[in-house]
């Protein structure tokens, strides 16, 4: 049995000069969190108003749900669940009252779907006749997602949900992502935080209006061949520079306050590693050799996918 | 569709700033008209040169103050002090009667009187001369019924519809056009380029909603609201202007609802083209405000008009609206005298309708 239920097939898009969209090609299961990470501009935006029939592709194909983006996009219309970057809501309307307009529109009862909606409404409800624009960030993204549910999607679609909310939020908003995918919802999620990465069952990692790779986030970090040292040097700005200079260095990036350095074959242990410090003369006060995150891997290829 | 009426009714009520502008606005601006911006000659100061000085003459000048249009200055005596009480404008004009003035009345002459006028006002000079003029051949005929008429009255013309020519009869059909199209047109347009603004047209796209039913949900609020506004003006200008009401009042309010449509489909066709509120009021505001004031008929008459304005004028909606209205109410006419006015109307709203329709995007480029 065919499990797909979205595909991009050859998707490209572009404002006069700008290229958005640069032949994408995706398949996303029925019933999965996928999620597209990439840092702003990479086209997430544009790729999201594809799907939910908002943008017309210069050209490629698109699918949701078996209807095709362009031509049947009154009927894919019906069973989309959206949510834009920017939380649409009513700001003078109550959140009882943005609730029921979006139900009202998709001729559903609140009750109805409420259930569906529960984890994160009931959190709402003390406050359902404050009006929208007073709720808090996180409270507002909670009721952002409420109005995209009330008619029960078959597909929901959320664009960067979790940019600008504080991080208690954002972990509550995941854990109401995952129950509803519980419901059998298929859910598509933009983030630019690598750290949501590995809360999707598969992601695509997205530079420039292109996929650079697909897959679990497990089997995107076993793709990185790489030995991977975490350092933290005294100075971390002129540690850097230096050891860019160095060979057997394949690449040192910076980590806050850390640098993460990925090496060359021959340099395997910390000890070598060390060795190499010290022969730059670089101070240090810890390195340690670490497992590679999703961060380093999309800074990888996307170092990869730059060169020639 | 239910569900978003009831949702732009919440978005008008709560925001008080459309509310002022929806009821407050009319009241203001009626009364504004009514009382303070007037054309009406009231107390205006005029002085007598009365060298005859008898008993005709005083009482002439009796009644022209007495008559409320007129108060006396300082006394002129001579030709230059005339000169410059005028430069001054500490009057609007002098009465001058002719030396043996009663005498050569009561001996069948024709005396005569010189009304002379500031005519830097033109308009104001013209209904003075107009109001003395009939003040004073009125008492002299009464006089003498058998005198003619005094040589310096003018040709005796009949003010129709508006006998006392108040301005306010003039204005208040001018006030009810420009409030509908300031309030339907603009309300409309920047309650749709909110939507657009604040990102919540994105959703509104992405739902089973249709064009029609954005437009029809959107509109349907202001029409009950500009109609009610439209019966508060018409109210008030009956009740505290005493404006009269000629004609069929049902036809009026028919004229008033077509006119509503017009102004808000034109309302929409601007939103459709405007993506923010800034643009959807600016565009509302000299793309309708201005030209309606100005080339409407409402403050300047369009014959008196340039030839390209007065072809400028003809695309302006108000302008049939207002000639419609006048003449329901001030000559009390039926649908028979201003059916081309009517179907001009209808025309324009399907056009702008139509407009609005083919270029609201289903999408959001």
């Amino acid at each position: 049995m065919n499990n797909t239920e979205v595909y991009g097939q050859q998707l490209t898009k572009s404002y006069g000069e700008h290229q958005a969209l640069n032949g994408l090609y995706f398949e996303i299961n029925r019933g999965e969190i996928f999620g597209f990470i990439g840092p702003d501009g990479a086209g997430k935006t544009s790729l999201f108003r594809i799907l939910t029939t908002l943008l017309l592709p210069d050209s490629g194909v698109a699918n949701v749900a078996g209807l095709d983006v362009v031509k049947q996009y009154r009927q894919l219309r019906l069973i989309l669940g959206y949510m834009p970057q920017k939380f649409s809501l009513y700001t003078d309307l109550t959140v009882r009252e943005n609730l029921d307009f979006f139900a009202g529109i998709f001729k559903v009862k609140v009750k109805e779907n409420l259930y569906l909606v529960d984890q994160i409404y009931g959190q709402l409800q003390p406050f359902e006749s404050r009006r929208a624009g007073d709720l808090s960030g996180g409270m507002k993204q909670k009721l952002a997602l409420s109005c995209a549910l009330i008619h029960k999607p078959r597909v929901l679609i959320l664009d960067e949900p979790t940019t600008g909310v504080d991080a208690v939020s954002r972990q509550e908003f995941w854990e109401m992502l995952l129950l509803l995918k519980k419901e059998g919802i298929t859910i598509l999620v933009s983030t630019p935080y690598m750290d949501e990465a590995r809360l999707c069952d598969r992601i695509a990692l997205m530079q420039h209006g292109i996929i650079m790779a697909t897959g679990s986030p497990v089997e995107i970090i076993s793709g990185f061949s790489k030995n991977l040292f975490r350092l933290k040097p005294d100075n971390t700005l002129t540690a850097l520079h230096q050891l860019r200079q160095m060979s057997g260095i394949h690449r040192a990036e910076m980590f806050g306050a850390y640098i993460h350095l990925s090496t060359s074959s021959e340099i395997k242990t910390p000890a070598a590693v060390a060795q190499k410090l010290q022969s730059g003369n670089i101070h240090y006060t810890m390195l340690e050799a670490i497992e590679p995150g999703i961060e380093d891997c999309f800074i990888e290829l996307m170092q990869q996918t730059s060169e020639p | 569709m239910k569900r978003f009426v009831i949702k732009e009714f919440l978005h008008i009520f709560r925001d008080i700033r459309t509310m002022v502008i929806l009821f407050g606005m009319p009241v203001v601006q009626v009364l504004l008209f009514g009382f303070a911006i007037t054309t009406d000659i009231k107390d205006a100061w005029i002085s007598v040169v009365d060298p005859s000085h008898d008993q005709v003459t005083l009482a002439i000048q009796d009644k022209l103050f007495a008559s409320g249009y007129f108060r006396e200055a300082e006394k002129s005596n001579s030709p230059e002090d005339i000169e410059e009480q005028f430069r001054y404008g500490k009057i609007k004009m002098v009465v001058v009667f002719e030396s043996g003035f009663g005498k050569k009345l009561q001996r069948g002459e024709q005396p005569s009187v010189q009304l002379i006028t500031d005519a830097s006002d033109p308009n104001t000079a013209r209904l003075l001369v107009n109001y003395a003029g009939g003040i004073i051949n009125d008492y002299t005929t009464s006089l003498n019924p058998n005198t003619p008429a005094l040589p310096l009255v003018l040709p005796e013309s009949r003010m129709l519809y508006n006998p006392s020519l108040k301005s306010v009869f003039m204005f208040v059909p001018g006030i009810i056009t420009i409030l509908l199209m300031l309030v339907s047109a603009m309300m409309t347009s920047i309650s749709i380029a909110r939507e657009k603004e604040t990102g919540t047209m994105e959703v509104l796209l992405v739902s089973p909603l249709k064009p029609y039913q954005i437009i029809i949900g959107k509109v349907l609020p202001y029409v009950l609201l500009s109609f009610i506004n439209a019966v508060i003006i018409l109210i008030m200008s009956y009740f505290v202007f005493n404006v009269p009401m000629q004609g069929n009042l049902i036809l009026l309010l028919v004229e008033t609802i077509l006119f509503i449509i017009l102004a808000l489909s034109l309302g929409i066709f601007i939103s459709t083209v405007s993506n923010n509120q800034q643009t959807a009021m600016m565009l509302s505001m000299f793309a309708l405000m201005l030209p309606t004031i100005l080339l409407s008929g409402f403050i300047f008459p369009i014959e008196n008009m340039p030839e390209v304005l007065q072809w400028l004028s003809v695309l302006m909606p108000p302008r049939w609206f207002i000639v419609i209205i006048k003449s329901i109410m001030l000559k009390g006419t039926g649908l028979f005298y201003f059916w081309q006015e009517t179907l001009i109307l209808i025309g324009m709203t399907g056009i702008f309708i139509g407009a609005s329709i083919m270029k609201f995007k289903v999408r959001l480029a």
